[in-house]
C-alpha cells in the first residue's frame, strides 16, 4: 500500500483503502495524509463521476477527521452534485454542507441544484436537499428556495415534510419575508396529530420563541392543547420551553397553564419531563406558591438521588430558585454543604454557588469559615473555585456585607496562605481597597501585612507575590501603626526578597524608605533623646492625623507609638542594614529597582553622617547638630504621611482638557519624538503639574486627595501605569484604586511649594465626604468610603438585534395582523399594501423574484404556483371554519387573549382587495 | 438546538465530528481538543455534564457519555433538555449498535459515511427529528440500497462493497 505500484496508478483508491493505510502508518500520519490528498487533488479534476465522488468523499474524510481544509474543492463539489447517481449526490451533499459557507463563490450556483432535488419525487433525495439547506442557506438561497418549502410544508411524505418543518428555522432567520409566505402553513402543522410532524413544528417554534417570546403569545391555544394532549415527551418538553418563554409576558396565560404543567409534573415517570417541569416552574411560574412547593418536593428527589446527573440538575435547580425563594436553599442546607466534597466536579461548584447565595452579613464568616477548611482540604481547581467566590461575594457592592473589617482583613491573610490559592491579584486589590476605605481597619491590616512580610517561605510562592506587594505597600503607607517598625524594616529588606518580581521589589524598597523615614522620624524630630522611650500601647487615634496632615502634622505623629524601642542604637543598625541590603541593587537590570535603590540610599547618605553624629554625641549638643538632619528627615517624612484616598473610577473623565491638546489626534507620532527628546514641556502632558492645581482642586468632590510627597512612590508607580497606558494621560487623571496602580502622582516639584494647598485641598476632602468618624471601639460597621458614581457597576444595555426584529415584525404582522407594520425588510420592494391583499402580494413577490433572479420554467412554477393557491384557499376555508369552532371553545373556556380574536376576525374577513402588483395576472382566481 | 456532535476516543482522536454552523477547520479542531482536555480529567462515575461556556460561548451545554473507549459528545443550547440529549446518545449508540451488531470503534472508524447518515436521519439541521431507532434504522437501509442500487449501474463495483454491511 505504501509504495507507488502500477496497481495504484490504475486503481483509485476507496476511502476504506485510505482508512486502512491511514491506519497502518508505514511512512507515518502526516506523509501519508499529504500523500492521500496530493492524489486526491489530482482525481478529483477526472471526467469521470465515480473517480470524482471517490476523490471527494475522501477528502471529506480528511477534511472532517483530520482538519484538512477542503474549501478548494467546492466547484467540484458542485459537479458531483450534478450526476443522476444517488450514491454521488450524497456524497457531494455531504462534502457542501461540511465546506460550504456564507462567503463560498460558488454558493449562488447550487440554487437550481437545490431546486431540483427539493423537487424531485424520491424523497432521499429531498431530504438530502433540505438537509443541505438548513446547513447553508443564505438570504438569496432562502429567498430563491421559499415557494420550494412551502410547497414541501404540506408534503405527504411525513419523511420529506418534518425535515421542511425543520429547515423553516434556517430560511426565516436568514429571509424574515419569508414568514409571510411560510408562516400559515407551519401553524397548520401546529394541528396535526402525527407525533413526528408535531414534534418537528414545536421544535421549531421553541426556538422561535426564544428569540422573540412576544411575537408568538397568539399560539398559546395551539400550544396549551398540544401541553395537555402530548402523549410524547419530547414534544412536552418542547412545549414547556416555549411556556417557560411566554408566561412572563401574559398573567392571565401562566394562571390556565400553571395547572396542568403541576399535573404533568405529578403524572410523568419520566426524569427528562419531570425536569424540564420543574425548570419551567421556578423560571417561570415561581410566583406560584403551591406549584413551587411541587418543584421543590421534586428538587428534593433529585437531590438525594444517586445518580450524579439528577442531582447536579437538582443543585442546578435549586440555583435558579434561589434568587426569588431563598428559603428553599436554606430548606435543602445539609444537602447543599454536604454536596461541597463530592466528588462530581459539577455538583461541587453548582453547591458552591448555593451556599454563595447562602451568605448573608449575619453568617458571612461562618460560611466563611466553612469554606476556606473545604479549600484547604480541596484540589486546586476547586479550592480557587471557593476562593474566587468568597472573594467576589465578599467585595460585592463595596463590602456590603462586611460588618467586622478586622475578621475580613485577617481572612484575607489567611486566605492567601492556603498552599493552592492563586488568587494573588484579587486579594492583592482588596487589601489595597480595603486600606484606602477603610480607616478603622487599618491597624489591623498592617498586622496581617507584617505577618505576610516575615514569612520568608512565603516569597518562594510565586501565587503570593501580588498579595507580598500588597503587604509591602501596606506596611509602608500605614506604618504609623505598626508595633514594630524595625522588624517590619528587616522583613522588608530580607534577603530573599531576590525572589520577587522587579516591579514587586520596587515597592518593597520604597515601602522600606516609607519605614525608615517613621523611623528616623520618631526617634529624631519627635523629640531627639526620647526617641528610645517605648510608650504603652495604646494606639494614638489617627483621626488626627487625617485632620492635622500637611507641614503640620509632625506632632500629631510624634505621638504615635511602637512598643519595639526604637534606640540610637537600633538606628544605626538601621541604617547598616538598609545600605548592606540595596548597595547590590545599585547594579539592578532593572531601572525601576535601581532607582529606588539609589534613592532610598541617597537618602540615606544624607542624613548618616549628621544622624550618627548627633546620635553619638550628647542630648544637649543634638538639638544643635542634628538640626540639619531633622529637617530633611521632617521634611520627608510630611511628604509620606499624606494620606491616599480612593479614586473614582471616573475621575479621568472629570478632568477638562488643557488648551492646546488634542485628544483624538493620533499621538503616534509624537512617540518617537518623545524618544529623541528628553521630556516634553511640562504643559502639554507632563507628569507633573505644579501649574494645575487650581484644575485639581475643582475636582476635590472626588476626594482626589493630594499626598504631596509622593514622590519617588509614585515615580515608580506612574512608571508602571505609563508601562500599561503610554506615555500620554493627564497628570490629573487619578489611577483606578481598583487597579493596581496606586492613587496618584504628584510632581516633585509640589513636594515643597504646594505643601500648603495641598494639605488644605485634602483637608477640603476630608472634611466634605468623608464623615467624622467618632473613634469607638465597640465594633460597629466601620465608615467604608464609596464614590459617588464609580463604584456602581456601568450597566450594560442590550437591545435585540435587528435582523430578530425584521424577524419578529413579519411574525407578528401575520399573528396580530396589525395594519401599521409595514414589511419591515428593504429587501421588500413592495408598494404599501392593505395588510389583506399582503400574503398573497408577497407570494407573487417570492416567485416574481424566483423569476426574475433565474428566469427559468415559467410554465412550471406557474402550475406550482396555481397548485399551491389551490391548497392555500382550500385550507384558508377549513382554517376559517376550524377556527371559528375553536373560537367556541375558547369563549366556553374563558379565552384570554383578544388580540388573537382580532387577528382571526381579520382572517376570516374575505379578501376583498385585490394585489396590486400588476406584473403577473391574477393567479388567485 | 443542537450544536455539535463529536464522537472521540479515549485517545482523543476525533471519530466523528458534526457542527451545525459552518466553523473553519482549525476552529473545529481547536473546539475539539477543548473538549478532549476537559473529558480526560474526568473521573468515571460522575455526571455527564461539562461546563461548555468556556470552550462553545454563551448558552451552551454539553452532555457526554462514555462507551468502551469513545466518547459521545452532543453540545447544544437552552432549547434543549439536558436529560433527553443525554436519552438521545443513547439512541444513537443503540442504533449503532443495531446497525453493526455490538459496535465497536473499528466500526465507527471504517464507515465514515454510514455514521454520518445514521446522525442526520436523527439530527437534521440541529433538530431532532427522529429519536426511534426502529424508524432509524428502516431509513439507513432504505438509503443504502438506493445508493447500491445506483452503484450497480456502474459495472465498478469497488465502493459498493462498503456500504453492504449487513
Amino acid at each position: 500500500m505504501s509504495g507507488p505500484s502500477l496497481m495504484d496508478s490504475l486503481f483509485q483508491r476507496t476511502l476504506e483503502d485510505l482508512i486502512k493505510g491511514l491506519r497502518q502508518q508505514l511512512i507515518g500520519e502526516q506523509a501519508f495524509i499529504s500523500k492521500a490528498l496530493e492524489e486526491i487533488r489530482k482525481e478529483i479534476k477526472s471526467t469521470d463521476l465515480s473517480t470524482k465522488s471517490t476523490a471527494l468523499l475522501k477528502l471529506c474524510y480528511l477534511s472532517n477527521l483530520h482538519f484538512h481544509d477542503m474549501s478548494f474543492a467546492a466547484f467540484h463539489a458542485l459537479e458531483v452534485l450534478s450526476s443522476p447517481r444517488f450514491s454521488h449526490k450524497k456524497i457531494a451533499y455531504h462534502a457542501i454542507s461540511l465546506s460550504f459557507h456564507d462567503s463560498t463563490p460558488v454558493l449562488l450556483l447550487i440554487t437550481n441544484h437545490l431546486r431540483k432535488d427539493l423537487t424531485s419525487t424520491n424523497e432521499f433525495e429531498v431530504s438530502l436537499s433540505l438537509q443541505c439547506l438548513s446547513r447553508i442557506a443564505n438570504v438569496d438561497l432562502a429567498r430563491d428556495l421559499t415557494p420550494e418549502v412551502f410547497t414541501l410544508l404540506s408534503s405527504n411524505k411525513l419523511y420529506v415534510r418534518k425535515r421542511a418543518v425543520a429547515v423553516v428555522l434556517r430560511v426565516f432567520e436568514k429571509y424574515p419575508d419569508s414568514v409571510r409566505v411560510c408562516f400559515k402553513r407551519l401553524v397548520e402543522n401546529l394541528e396535526n396529530y402525527d407525533p413526528q410532524i408535531l414534534s418537528a413544528v414545536v421544535g421549531v417554534f421553541s426556538e422561535l420563541a426564544c428569540k422573540d417570546p412576544r411575537s408568538y403569545l397568539p399560539l398559546a391555544p395551539e400550544f396549551y392543547k398540544i401541553l395537555v394532549d402530548s402523549k410524547s415527551n419530547w414534544i412536552s418538553i418542547k412545549v414547556l420551553k416555549i411556556f417557560a418563554k411566554l408566561a412572563p409576558l401574559e398573567p392571565r396565560l401562566s394562571n390556565r397553564v400553571v395547572e396542568p404543567i403541576c399535573d404533568l409534573m405529578r403524572k410523568t415517570g419520566a426524569k427528562s419531563l419531570l425536569f424540564e417541569c420543574v425548570r419551567t416552574v421556578v423560571t417561570s411560574f415561581s410566583e406560584y406558591e403551591s406549584a413551587v412547593r411541587l418543584a421543590v418536593g421534586k428538587i428534593r428527589e433529585f437531590l438525594v438521588d444517586e445518580d450524579p446527573n439528577l442531582k447536579y440538575l437538582g443543585l442546578h435547580a435549586l440555583s435558579i430558585v434561589a434568587s426569588k425563594h431563598l428559603w428553599v436553599v436554606s430548606e435543602n442546607k445539609e444537602v447543599v454543604i454536604k454536596s461541597l466534597s463530592d466528588p462530581d466536579p459539577n455538583i461541587k461548584i453548582e453547591s458552591l454557588r448555593l451556599v454563595m447565595a447562602m451568605v448573608s452579613e449575619h453568617n458571612v464568616a461562618e460560611i466563611s469559615k466553612v469554606l476556606v477548611n473545604y479549600a484547604l482540604k480541596s484540589d486546586p481547581l476547586f479550592c480557587n473555585e471557593i476562593l474566587g467566590s468568597i472573594l467576589s461575594t465578599c467585595s460585592r457592592n463595596v463590602y456590603e456585607i462586611i460588618v467586622d473589617f478586622d475578621w475580613y482583613v485577617s481572612l484575607l491573610g489567611e486566605m492567601s496562605r492556603i498552599p493552592h490559592c492563586q488568587m494573588g491579584e484579587e486579594i492583592e486589590n482588596q487589601l489595597i481597597d480595603i486600606g484606602l476605605r477603610v480607616k478603622d481597619v487599618r491597624l489591623e491590616l498592617v498586622r496581617v501585612a507584617r505577618d505576610l512580610l516575615i514569612d520568608p517561605a512565603l516569597l518562594g510562592n510565586s501565587f503570593l507575590h501580588r498579595v507580598l506587594s500588597a503587604a509591602a505597600w501596606v506596611s509602608g503607607e500605614y506604618v504609623e501603626f505598626s508595633r514594630n517598625p524595625l522588624e517590619l524594616m528587616e522583613a522588608l529588606l530580607q534577603p530573599r526578597t531576590s525572589l520577587l518580581p522587579p516591579s514587586i521589589m520596587a515597592i518593597y524598597i520604597q515601602s522600606a524608605f516609607k519605614v525608615l523615614v517613621f523611623c528616623l522620624h520618631t526617634c529624631f524630630v519627635r523629640g531627639g533623646s526620647t526617641a528610645g522611650v517605648s510608650a504603652s500601647a495604646s494606639y494614638e487615634s489617627f483621626d488626627d492625623l487625617s485632620i492635622e496632615n500637611g507641614a503640620g502634622s509632625t506632632v500629631a505623629h510624634g505621638q504615635t507609638c511602637t512598643s519595639a524601642p526604637i534606640t540610637n542604637e537600633s538606628i544605626v543598625n538601621l541604617l547598616k542594614l538598609v545600605e548592606l541590603a540595596l548597595s547590590p541593587l545599585l547594579g539592578s537590570h532593572d531601572v525601576e529597582v535601581q532607582e529606588r535603590a539609589r534613592n532610598l540610599l541617597g537618602f540615606v547618605d544624607l542624613i548618616k553622617l549628621e544622624a550618627l553624629n548627633s546620635l553619638g554625641q550628647e542630648e544637649n549638643d543634638s538639638e544643635q547638630k542634628g538640626v540639619e538632619a531633622t529637617k530633611i528627615i521632617r521634611l520627608v517624612h510630611d511628604a509620606f504621611s499624606k494620606e491616599l484616598g480612593p479614586v473614582s473610577l471616573s475621575a479621568q473623565g472629570k478632568v477638562p482638557v488643557p488648551d492646546g491638546l488634542t485628544l483624538n489626534e493620533n499621538l503616534g507620532d509624537l512617540e518617537t519624538i518623545c524618544s529623541d527628546i528628553e521630556l516634553p514641556s511640562s504643559n502639554t502632558f507632563s507628569f507633573g503639574y505644579p501649574s494645575e492645581e487650581k484644575d485639581v482642586s475643582s475636582f476635590s468632590n472626588l476626594q482626589i486627595k493630594e499626598d504631596s510627597g509622593q514622590s519617588n512612590e509614585s515615580t515608580s508607580l506612574l512608571a508602571e501605569h505609563r508601562k500599561r497606558h503610554g506615555l500620554y494621560y493627564l497628570p490629573s487623571g487619578k489611577n483606578e484604586v481598583i487597579s493596581n496602580d496606586y492613587p496618584p502622582a504628584n510632581d516633585p516639584a509640589l513636594q515643597g511649594d504646594n505643601n500648603d494647598t495641598a494639605s488644605d485641598l485634602v483637608k477640603l476632602t476630608a472634611e466634605s465626604l468623608v464623615p467624622k468618624r467618632k473613634p469607638n471601639h465597640s465594633k460597629p460597621r466601620p465608615v467604608v468610603v464609596k464614590l459617588d458614581e464609580a463604584d456602581e457597576k456601568p450597566v450594560a444595555v442590550k437591545h435585540p438585534e435587528s435582523r430578530d426584529d425584521s424577524l419578529s415584525g413579519a411574525v407578528r404582522d401575520i399573528l396580530f395582523g396589525s395594519e401599521d407594520i409595514l414589511p419591515t425588510s428593504s429587501r421588500s420592494n413592495l408598494p404599501s399594501s392593505n395588510r389583506k391583499g399582503k400574503e398573497k402580494q408577497h407570494m407573487i413577490t417570492q416567485v416574481e423574484s424566483k423569476e426574475n433572479v433565474v428566469g427559468d420554467g415559467n410554465s412550471s412554477s406557474r402550475r406550482r404556483k396555481d397548485h399551491s393557491h389551490g391548497k392555500e384557499r382550500r385550507h384558508r376555508k377549513k382554517n376559517a371554519e376550524e377556527r371559528n369552532e375553536t373560537d367556541r371553545k375558547e369563549k366556553e373556556s374563558s379565552s384570554n387573549h383578544p388580540r388573537r380574536h382580532k387577528s382571526r376576525q381579520r382572517a376570516e374577513e374575505p379578501l376583498k382587495v385585490p394585489p396590486q402588483t400588476s406584473v403577473i395576472p391574477d393567479f388567485l382566481l | 438546538m443542537i450544536k455539535a456532535v463529536m464522537v472521540m476516543n479515549t485517545q482523543g482522536k476525533s471519530r466523528l465530528a458534526k457542527f451545525y454552523e459552518y466553523l473553519s477547520v482549525e476552529k473545529q479542531q481547536e473546539l475539539i481538543r477543548g473538549v478532549f482536555s476537559v473529558l480526560c480529567s474526568r473521573a468515571e462515575n460522575v455526571s455527564n455534564f461539562i461546563d461548555a461556556e468556556s470552550i462553545f460561548g454563551q448558552d451552551s451545554r454539553l452532555v457526554y457519555k462514555h462507551f468502551a473507549t469513545l466518547y459521545f459528545v452532543f453540545v447544544f443550547d437552552s432549547s434543549e433538555n439536558e436529560l433527553a440529549v443525554l436519552d438521545l446518545i443513547q439512541v444513537f449508540v443503540e442504533t449503532l449498535d443495531k446497525c453493526f451488531q455490538n459496535v465497536c470503534e473499528l466500526d465507527i472508524v471504517f464507515n465514515y459515511s454510514k455514521i454520518h447518515t445514521i446522525l442526520d436521519e436523527m439530527v437534521f439541521g440541529g433538530q431532532v427529528v427522529e429519536t426511534s431507532s426502529s424508524e432509524i434504522m428502516k431509513a439507513v437501509e432504505e438509503i443504502s440500497k438506493l445508493e447500491a442500487a445506483s452503484n450497480a449501474i456502474s459495472l465498478i463495483p469497488k465502493s459498493a462493497s462498503g456500504w453492504r454491511s449487513r
